[in-house]
């Protein structure tokens, strides 16, 4: 195992390969406000971070990543276009895994630039690769952005559509929501019998959540109700989405032929064909680079479009290496009405060296 | 070295324990006054009783201070992470049945299920500007429960006692909490949800794996084990 002081000489190179490009240092506090962490993710990330608290400040995290403070600073004070890097410990709550590390140097490089998101995000890519080259590990991309594309264009109401988006990051109960929506999964008899009027109570209303709030989830259930079921062949044509899992060319002639049945992914499909030439002209091998339409959703949801990941190909015991995305989202939930596109990426060089001294 | 036994210190679960013990021929007594809590065994050699209060001794047996002890699952699970390789349930006792649940105000007559509360989570956070808060002190449970469910929008807040008023309160709109009979989740207007059932809990001896033990404390294990088997 590398030592502490090891691994903080080769964050170091990696941050100055970094500061090369033109990107800005930045040292974001490692106590981070709870809140805003809270609410973008939820209670989930009570999970995944450690939360301390005070009198005063009320409830802090120790850092579980360096993204969301960075786009805090940028949105708040930031110069465009904008590149910055940093390095540091980050804490994750590990309870399940006694071998994975809670606490790790993580070194970054974020993009904020509106002129060519393509170029961006071959430029974060291709960076990180170059960093990790003679490593043995294997990259993985994907793109978040056509599978939101092809639920945006679902033949359906607004209502399932929004159902959908809204769990694109938990696959299981997207696929519920499928199975519901497309008429496979049977209406629960709680569900049926309050369709048909049946569902009564004499039980006094307690609690904040209105006679209103009720009334108006109950009109939701008749209109869903009422809307006809997803077609099997929209179904079907997610389905086949989520199974792209091929090299760049391929996969692009998949996405290519979807996109026929799916006039609504195209925009999205040249986005992936933009990036792919973006990459090739970086110096990417793209005929040998994995496209996974799927990859991504288990993560953190703030990707929303370019996604990727390196892992050791023979320690399949070792977290992910190096991953990234495209967060555009993200820059417009934090940033108070302002938005700009969003591209960057993270390495564990503690991980480099293991890996790097490994025989 | 004895083996070392922790038994809840008080109320029911405590009589309860030592009635079980008994039927067993294993006498567990509280030695002094009713305030002390120190207590003597008889019925079997090399065995001291160690008084506590039932949410400590999962901690005490994980950290190997107690050989065996009676707690329920809820508790275990909620307080040890990796209880597997911390503990391990020799018998199930047979009382202080318990389930955790998810109840939301009966008069919800449009929520029956997960997938109801995560839709009800969701509007509502759209209509009040913050999430659906479940009260609760069994966080950990609760969370990977709700995870594993893909319930999103919701938040928990912690509540030690009384958690059925928190609805009424409006502290919480809905509630996870352990329940024998439901009787006071009617009292407060409450139902359960159909398919929330995080966990099924009744009092357990367990077997600490963690405590360090020598010939005496291993001969002592296994005549109690026979006996109580």
């Amino acid at each position: 195992m590398p030592t502490r002081s090891e691994t903080l000489v080769r964050a170091a190179g990696l941050r100055a390969m970094f500061e090369a490009q033109g990107a800005l240092l930045v040292e974001p506090p490692i106590l981070q406000p709870a809140t805003t962490l809270l609410e973008l993710y939820g209670e989930d990330m009570r999970a995944r971070a450690y939360v301390t608290s005070d009198a005063l400040r009320g409830e802090q995290m120790l850092r579980p990543d360096f993204t969301v403070p960075v786009v805090q600073m940028h949105m708040a004070e930031g110069a465009e276009p904008a590149r910055y890097t940093y390095s540091g410990e980050v804490f994750r709550r590990q309870e399940e895994d006694p071998d994975r590390a809670n606490e790790y140097i993580q070194v970054g490089y974020e993009v904020f630039d509106r002129a060519d998101p393509a170029a961006a995000d071959a430029e974060v890519f291709a960076l990180i690769a170059e960093a990790l080259r003679g490593l043995p590990l294997r990259a993985v991309t994907g793109d978040i952005g056509v599978l939101m594309a092809a639920v945006q264009g679902l033949q359906t109401s607004a209502r399932r559509r929004q159902a959908l988006m809204r769990h694109i990051w938990r696959p299981r109960r997207f696929r519920a929501l499928l199975d519901r929506f497309s008429g496979r999964a049977p209406v629960p008899p709680s569900r049926a019998a309050l369709l048909a009027g049946q569902a009564a109570t004499d039980a006094p209303l307690i609690g904040l959540r209105s006679r209103a709030d009720i009334e108006e989830r109950i009109a939701a259930l008749h209109e869903d109700a009422a809307t006809p079921p997803l077609s099997g062949r929209e179904v079907e044509q997610i389905e086949a989405l989520l199974d792209v899992r091929e090299v760049m060319p391929h996969a692009l002639s998949q996405l290519h032929d979807l996109a026929v049945d799916m006039p609504d992914i195209a925009a999205a499909v040249a986005r992936v064909t933009a990036r792919e030439a973006a990459l090739r002209a970086r110096g990417v091998d793209t005929d040998n680079l994995m496209f996974e339409a799927s990859y991504g959703r288990s993560s953190m949801e703030y990707y929303d479009g370019f996604v990727f990941g390196f892992r050791a190909e023979a320690r399949a015991d070792l977290p992910t290496i190096a991953s990234g995305g495209r967060y555009d989202a993200l820059t417009r939930r934090l940033g108070q009405g302002r938005e700009i596109p969003a591209v960057g990426g993270v390495m564990r060089p503690g991980l480099m060296l293991e890996l790097e001294g490994a025989p | 070295m004895t083996l070392k036994l922790g038994v809840p210190s008080k109320g029911r679960l405590m009589e309860k324990t030592f009635d079980w013990f008994a039927q067993r021929g294993i006498i567990l007594q509280r030695s002094g006054s009713d305030r002390e809590y120190a207590g003597a065994v008889a019925g079997i050699e090399g065995v001291s009783l160690i008084l506590l209060s039932a949410g400590e001794i999962p901690r005490e047996l994980a950290a190997g201070r107690i050989h065996m002890g009676v707690t329920g699952t809820d508790l275990v699970q909620e307080k040890l992470a990796l209880w597997e390789q911390l503990v391990e349930p020799v018998e199930e006792l047979g009382f202080g049945h318990a389930d955790l649940i998810i109840a939301v105000p009966k008069a919800w007559i449009d929520v029956d299920t997960l997938d109801d509360l995560d839709a009800a989570a969701a509007a509502f956070r759209a209509a009040h500007g913050f999430r659906l808060r479940i009260a609760t002190k069994y966080h950990r449970l609760v969370r990977n429960f709700l995870r594993d469910s893909g319930v999103a929008d919701y938040a928990l807040v912690d509540s030690q006692g009384a958690t059925e008023g928190t609805v009424a309160n409006e502290t919480a709109e809905a509630i996870a909490d352990i329940t024998s009979s439901g009787e006071t989740l009617r009292a407060n207007h409450l139902k359960i949800l159909g398919d929330a059932m995080v966990l099924r809990s009744q009092a357990t001896l367990w077997r600490s794996r963690t405590a360090p033990v020598d010939d005496r404390v291993r001969k002592t294990l296994k005549e109690l084990e026979a006996r109580l088997g």
